[in-house]
């Protein structure tokens, strides 16, 4: 089966102008025009042109809600399996307007896209992550090797040839990490790593490290004695029997459970299920872990002035850091519109 | 220090009147098998079975994977500590059913076991898919602790291992590879133009099920100490530990190290291999601290140019990792770590719990999130309704019809941060 595929470009790779003519709104064509004729012909027998659909790179960023849906519905009307957009080089507007047109195409279309890009064109961090952005020259010198490579990945994805890594393939990652069989096992590549590194010589690390965000902690409670304040553990207590199914680790949820009317968790009503740690005192005493019975005892006192009626719990153990980041931001909210003015967190 | 690595070829397993190895097949007498490992009286029943490469077969919940080795000469005996008395090991002769593995299976004691698929696509991430093996099923007595439970199973495995090898020892060897080196001081005189390697052999030390014992002695308990890389072919370093599957060290890999075959194999023409320094992961901080210190300053005074780092397990001890690439980098040792990444079942999220600016060469053993899906088996070993409590596993990853969807995780050594497989994550 042939495959159906539509070239996006600018005007002034369709020959309508530079930038005397960057304002000219969207149009379609049904066959291909500039660059894409070089990728028919690349190509092959692979996939056909369709069409091409043609903006002007200020008409695009100027009016970009109103472009982006008439250059999506005019690439719609081809009903094509895949886009190709530019390649923009190093020009930052093009660069933007191929970006931006990919990704709403493939989020809305649901059909891939492939658009090319120099490294520094601010549609790499832009987009990046919601298409494949193939690296190229910082300019129209390096047509060639661009569509050649643009094409070589098109004919890939097409054919639903599993794709390599990133780096060989000769795209921009997306942010997506993805297990791979090297060609020696990873004893080896630390070892030559290692040397590299110690002779000066290149060497290139698996992953980088990641960069944490930093939040910055809330104000001191002032008025203790009036405070409400809430428990909050990732150290897997929960009602017996786990009634929320919460994984036992790689958790992708956490738990909210009402304890206004218990002073004490017991092995009767609570238990640990958390994957990453000997559970054996903590399921003699789940208070060990999240301290009701003590919280309890200091709120009678009046240390301060209530606990929180219910408790947030999961298990922190392989748990993506995205997944860890939303339950907090989750139950910040609720506790801050609850006036919760405190948090006491368990870890284990 | 000398140590010959006799290697018997195992490539098939079958019942036997006797126990040994014949023409590449270890005949196993069951009975007598069975005895050695009811040699314990925690055990309420015990059964052995096999399972061989190729073979539509499941192991589940597996606790410890255990290479058959005995001393043929030299001092102590192998699993010193458990099997063999107190003292030191790795001169002399060892035996070694090469190819073949004691599994050791039982009801699940915590969250953290794995699963063996003996053929399939898992059998692609594991070592033990390519290994015949005796899988021991137990049964524990009704009210054993788990702590004892555990005790019982890791010691059970030593035992069996230590006993096929020896009834192996009528065997000639297929391949008797030498293993020669000397102390960290001799060997860098001898090579003082060469880059002088320290191995860190980070191993996790949390508690039930995530213990690891050196010499018999839990590892939670000491501070960094140095071994020569003989001795942990002689199983001084053991397993006690089932954290998440992927990325636990079994007996096995300790016995194998790769890490230890890498840096041996170049030594002396790349670089001069000091020693091994096995370290703990403490669970509080100031046991991160103290440990990441001693690890720095041993790797100092044992005048290491570089380190090799390899963790075990992820999240909390990423601390650890990050503590001792940082303390040795301060002290101007270089390092290279060898981790897997938890990046999401998407692989979108960053892969680390905690991060050093100073871990400039990382070396990736693969995101332990990544989902795979697993064809039912004709035969499973084991109980394999657990997959719901093993990590990697949901209570809907196993279906009706016996095939299962889960996390890579849930494999046995799928992503071994020693680096015993060519996995690795990379960005797409």
């Amino acid at each position: 089966m042939t495959r159906r595929v539509v070239c996006y470009i600018n005007q002034f790779f369709a020959g309508m102008g530079g930038e005397e003519q960057a304002h000219v709104p969207p149009s379609a064509r049904p066959e291909a025009v500039g660059p894409a004729m070089q990728i028919q012909s690349l190509l092959g027998e692979e996939a056909v042109v369709v069409g091409t659909v043609i903006c002007g790179d200020s008409y695009y960023g100027e009016h970009l809600e109103e472009a982006r849906a008439e250059c999506v519905r005019l690439i719609g009307e081809f009903k094509p399996d895949l886009l190709v957009a530019g390649p923009a080089f190093n020009a930052g507007r093009y660069g933007v307007a191929c970006g931006d047109i990919c990704s709403a195409v493939t989020g809305t279309l649901r059909i891939p896209s492939i658009t090319g890009m120099y490294k520094e064109n601010p549609g790499v961090e832009l987009y990046s992550p919601k298409t494949f952005i193939v690296k190229t020259s910082d300019s129209a010198r390096g047509m060639k090797d661009a569509l050649g490579a643009i094409s070589a990945l098109a004919v890939k994805i097409l054919k639903g040839t599993p794709l390599g890594a990133a780096e060989d393939e000769g795209y921009f990652p997306r942010g997506i990490r993805k297990n791979f069989f090297h060609e020696t096992n990873g004893a080896k590549r630390a070892v030559d790593m290692l040397l590299r590194k110690l002779a000066g010589e290149p060497f290139s690390t698996e992953y980088e490290m990641p960069v944490f965000r930093r939040i910055p902690p809330a104000e001191p409670v002032k008025d203790l004695k009036n405070a409400t304040i809430a428990l909050v553990s990732s150290g897997g207590i929960v009602p017996r029997g786990n009634p929320d199914h919460i994984r036992v680790s790689s958790a992708e949820s956490y738990g909210v459970y009402d304890i206004s009317r218990l002073d004490d968790l017991t092995p009767e009503n609570f238990e640990s299920i958390h994957g990453g740690y000997d559970r054996v005192w903590a399921n003699e005493d789940p208070d060990r872990v999240l301290p009701l019975d003590i919280m309890r005892e200091m709120e009678r006192e009046g240390v301060f002035g209530k606990l929180y009626d219910h408790v947030f719990t999961t298990t922190g153990t392989g748990t993506a850091v995205a997944h860890a980041e939303r339950f907090g931001q989750e139950i910040g909210e609720r506790l801050k519109k609850d006036g919760v003015d405190a948090v006491i967190l368990t870890s284990t | 220090m000398r140590l010959e690595l006799h290697k018997v070829s195992v490539r098939n397993v079958s019942w036997g009147d006797e126990t040994k190895v014949e023409k590449g097949t270890l005949f196993v007498n069951r009975e007598e098998m069975l005895s050695v490992a009811m040699k314990d009286n925690r055990f309420a029943r015990a059964e052995l079975e096999f399972a061989r490469p190729g073979e539509s077969v499941r192991i589940i919940p597996v606790k410890d994977v255990i290479e058959p080795r005995c001393k043929l000469s030299g001092p102590g005996e192998v699993f010193p500590g458990f099997v063999g008395g107190m003292q030191t090991v790795g001169e002399g002769a060892t035996l070694v059913l090469d190819g073949a593995a004691v599994v050791t299976c039982g009801p699940i004691v915590a969250f953290q076991e794995g699963l063996i698929d003996m053929s399939g696509p898992a059998a692609d991430y594991s070592p033990f898919s390519q290994t015949n093996n005796v899988v021991l099923v137990v049964e524990p007595v009704e009210g054993l602790d788990q702590h004892s439970y555990e005790a019982a199973l890791r010691e059970a495995g030593f035992r069996l291992g230590w006993y096929l090898a020896d009834k192996g020892r009528g065997s000639k060897a297929d391949e008797v590879k030498v293993y020669e080196m000397g102390g960290p001081v001799e060997e860098s005189a001898r090579y003082p133009h060469l880059p002088k390697i320290a191995y860190l052999c980070m191993s996790i030390t949390q508690g039930l099920l995530h213990d690891t014992f050196l010499y018999g002695a839990d590892m939670k308990h000491l501070v960094p100490t140095l071994i020569h890389p003989n001795e942990k072919m002689d199983g001084a370093m053991v397993s006690g530990n089932c954290v998440s599957a992927c990325d636990k060290n079994t007996t096995w890999h300790h016995l194998n190290d790769p890490i230890v075959e890498e840096l041996y194999s170049r030594h002396g023409k790349d670089l001069v291999f000091l020693g091994v320094i096995p370290t703990l992961e403490d669970t509080r901080l100031a046991g991160k601290e103290r440990t990441s210190w001693f690890n720095a300053n041993l790797a100092r005074m044992l005048g290491a140019d570089g380190v090799v780092v390899s963790e075990e397990g992820y999240g909390n001890p990423d601390t650890d990792l990050c503590m001792n690439a940082a303390k040795c980098e301060k002290l101007g040792i270089r390092t290279v770590v060898i981790s897997d990444e938890a990046a999401g079942t998407d692989g979108k999220s960053q892969g680390l719990a905690d991060a050093a600016p100073e871990i400039t060469a990382f070396v990736s053993a693969g995101n332990v999130n990544e989902m795979i899906e697993l064809p039912a088996m004709d035969r499973i070993l084991g109980y394999d309704s657990s997959i719901s409590n093993l990590s990697g596993g949901a209570g809907e990853s196993l279906r009706k019809d016996g095939s299962m969807f889960v996390e890579l995780q849930a494999i046995i050594g799928s992503t071994n941060e020693l680096g015993f497989s060519r996995i690795g994550a990379r960005w797409i």
